[in-house]
């Protein structure tokens, strides 16, 4: 580790991680490299696709746009952390509104579609299939499969699509 | 990509930052939210030697204030929370509605006004606001504390008067009534405006996005509109002192014929007919 590395402490998922990395060192490398969770994809590494969107003290945040060092004293959650696996089959109801609604096809965004629909429905209520195209807007499927993911996202918030 | 090394220093109180500014000169960026920054690190487009992270300095330099006429908002108040505050909602709702529109929502969790306006990108939605509603910019450094018009502000493409050592802390604005409305007009989801119109206070503020190198003032649309000029007439002028950029999404004569056809449409939409 060259000189000029910090130490940071983040929870990632519930669990405390003390890490010594390089300042440059993206937050998304950090967790797929370092701790080891790689449910957290990287798609474009430019912002724009939104495959490592994760939450960072409970609201989505793009892993790749982030160093690592900015996460000190953060809260974070992967996809590896959102299903409540205390309880035997706790898929969270976003996950469980995907599975039921089918949506994905590769399934490479879904871990940062899943996310981002999470957040999106803790920052806005009463959201319509308007309002649910355009929160995701930063979340790209590569696949189009947009259709299924619009259905899951307003079917866990308690809507017929 | 990967950003080229650099040494971190997080500052723990804006004396601190301005510290490492001082000791580092241009070698040291300040950074924010990173969202402007972190970017063009990535491609490399810039390399600086120290990072001043600012990101955690809370307290006064984050939040919303409404007293005396006046909306004092911290510089490191994120877009999000401007897109939601009550206050602004009731005291600027035209800020409040452009930083809704800001990239898209993760985002808006993440990046700052400061460093919006510190990074002042002529495509960006939040540096034309500003200078629409005839803001107010807090600077500090070395010297003490100072207020710079946002008129003042921008200089060139990525330029502002900011000096090296410098830090914004504050954003002020008038609490502003009166129509407004703000056109952004691109192709893609989530991507800058290949040209923007804001209208501020029934027109007495007109400002331009990805018009020129920096944000830029309409100032013959809105001596038209002050002068009992049509909403279609004023228009017609939105481009007379714009010198816009060629790229990919469109030359310069398409960026005039938006900005006229924009203008248009934010003047009818804030209620000049």
């Amino acid at each position: 580790m060259p000189a000029n590395a910090v130490r940071i402490s983040l929870s990632v998922n519930g669990r405390s991680h003390d890490l010594e990395v390089e300042p440059r060192t993206l937050l998304v490398h950090a967790l797929r490299d370092e701790i080891g969770l790689t449910g957290t994809n990287i798609g474009c590494d430019s912002s724009s696709c939104g495959a490592c969107t994760i939450l960072v003290d409970g609201q989505s945040a793009k892993s790749c746009t982030m160093l690592a060092v900015q996460a000190e004293g953060c809260d974070i959650t992967t996809i590896e952390g959102l299903a409540d696996t205390t309880d035997g089959d706790g898929l969270h109801p976003m996950q469980e509104a995907f599975h039921q609604c089918h949506g994905l096809q590769c399934g490479y965004c879904t871990p940062g579609m899943i996310l981002a629909s999470v957040s999106l429905l803790e920052e806005y209520s009463d959201l319509d299939e308007q309002g649910v195209r355009a929160g995701l807007e930063g979340n790209l499927c590569r696949c189009t499969g947009y259709h299924n993911i619009v259905k899951a996202v307003l079917s866990a918030a308690g809507k017929e699509a | 990509m990967i950003p080229a090394a650099f040494d971190y220093v997080r500052a723990g109180s804006v004396e601190e930052a301005l510290a490492a500014l001082a000791e580092h000169g241009d070698e040291a960026k300040l950074m924010a939210g990173g969202h402007s920054l972190i970017p063009l690190m990535r491609y490399r487009l810039v390399t600086p030697g120290v990072v001043v992270d600012v990101g955690n300095l809370n307290g006064d330099l984050r939040g919303i204030g409404v007293a005396d006429g006046t909306v004092s908002i911290g510089a490191l108040t994120r877009h999000s929370e401007l897109e939601h505050s009550a206050e602004l909602a009731d005291a600027c709702p035209m800020l409040a509605h452009v930083a809704s529109v800001v990239g898209d929502p993760a985002v808006r969790h993440r990046g700052t006004l400061g460093g919006s306006l510190a990074h002042a990108d002529p495509a960006s939605d939040l540096p034309a606001a500003v200078l629409a509603l005839g803001a107010t910019l807090v600077a500090r450094g070395p010297g003490g504390q100072r207020e710079i018009a946002a008129a003042d502000f921008f200089t060139g493409f990525l330029e502002s008067v900011l000096a090296d050592d410098e830090m914004l802390t504050e954003i002020r604005l008038p609490v502003s009534g009166g129509g407004w409305n703000y056109q952004k007009f691109n192709r893609r989801a989530q991507d800058w405006a290949i040209v923007g119109v804001v209208v501020a206070e029934d027109a007495k503020g007109v400002s331009l996005v990805n018009m020129g190198s920096t944000p830029m003032r309409a100032t013959a649309v809105e001596q038209a509109v002050a002068g009992g000029a049509s909403a279609a007439d004023a228009a017609a002028m939105a481009a007379d002192d714009a010198s816009p950029p060629s790229d990919l999404n469109g030359d310069a004569e398409y960026r005039g014929h938006l900005a006229r056809v924009l203008t248009e449409r934010a003047l009818k939409a804030a209620g000049i007919a």
